[in-house]
């Protein structure tokens, strides 16, 4: 089975990457870009019946950080 | 003064350490990150700064979870003394020793130069020998430096009189231009600008000698 992981920092976290890309697509010529959030995404090849409690727990002890980060679990 | 200074793959200021708290008269023995336990009678564990395992997936994350971690949270739960300069701050935060986390700085850029941190306690070994409000030059170099935490976190750091430096002229857009913490007992910095770096007449400044100096004060008559 896979899974596929969303790491998103939390909202009230800066993020001058997700910024400089907005002003790069801006810069462009893209009008509209109203805002820009970056984050990452991380694909698990894991063995059948591993639960998404277990996926959580991968996230929460290393695959985010919970202090700045948030994640998402998407099961494939 | 017995010392430890981590050496995980990608440190490159384990030597600079070394040689800080050598010349201060520490007895010094670099531990590899594979090792399980501290060397016996270790007083001080310093992390060093570097590029550990590649900044790969965040700066200090893997590190943090590597066997002798485990060792130097043990060592710092039991009231040991653990420096973290730079990657050794990120991998404290990553650890859960010290609250917060460091962030890309504001500007995108990696820093490196020489800046000013006014020392915000002398209320801990490492920073008495300084006087209250001290300003002092501290080379930083780092690419992920923006100090973060919630606004309880910051405020609890700030009334606890944890907040060790700050910069003078914010470089990377700390939350309260914060350049190093204390934990709750006061035996745990983490900072991002190198006192090792600052060290010697050949560096051209030696505003970090007193910091080290501080900690040998304390730990030999311990």
């Amino acid at each position: 089975m896979k899974a596929r992981v969303h790491v998103m920092l939390k909202e009230g976290v800066l993020d001058p990457q997700g910024a400089a890309v907005k002003y790069a697509l801006s810069a462009l010529g893209f009008s509209g870009i109203n805002n820009v959030r970056q984050g990452k995404v991380l694909e698990l090849d894991l063995a059948n019946g591993t639960t998404e409690a277990q996926i959580g727990e991968m996230c929460e002890k290393l695959l985010a950080n919970m202090v700045i980060e948030s994640y998402r679990i998407d099961l494939l | 003064m017995k010392a430890a200074v981590i050496q995980f793959p990608g440190s490159n200021c384990d030597r600079d350490m070394a040689v800080a708290l050598e010349k201060s008269g520490a007895d010094v023995q670099i531990v590899w990150h594979k090792e399980l336990v501290l060397p016996k009678g270790v007083d001080l564990v310093a992390i060093p700064g570097g590029f550990s395992f590649g900044d790969y997936l965040r700066c200090g994350a893997i590190a943090a979870n590597s066997p002798i971690c485990r060792a130097v949270v043990d060592h710092a739960n039991i009231g040991g003394y653990v420096l973290g300069v730079c990657n050794g701050f990120q991998v404290l935060t990553e650890t859960g020793l010290l609250p917060g986390a460091l962030l890309r700085n504001s500007g995108l850029k990696y820093i490196c130069r020489t800046v000013g941190l006014k020392v915000e306690t002398v209320n801990s070994a490492y920073t008495e020998n300084y006087g209250a409000g001290a300003e002092i030059m501290v080379p930083i170099a780092h690419h992920d430096g923006s100090y973060f935490a919630d606004d309880t976190t910051i405020a609890r750091l700030i009334g606890d009189d944890r907040v060790a430096f700050t910069y003078i002229d914010n470089p990377n857009g700390s939350h309260s231009k914060i350049a190093g913490i204390l934990s709750q007992n006061r035996r745990v910095l983490g900072m991002m600008p190198h006192p090792e770096r600052a060290f010697e007449v050949a560096h051209g400044n030696t505003d970090g000698q007193r910091l080290f100096a501080g900690l040998m004060a304390q730990l030999s008559s311990a």
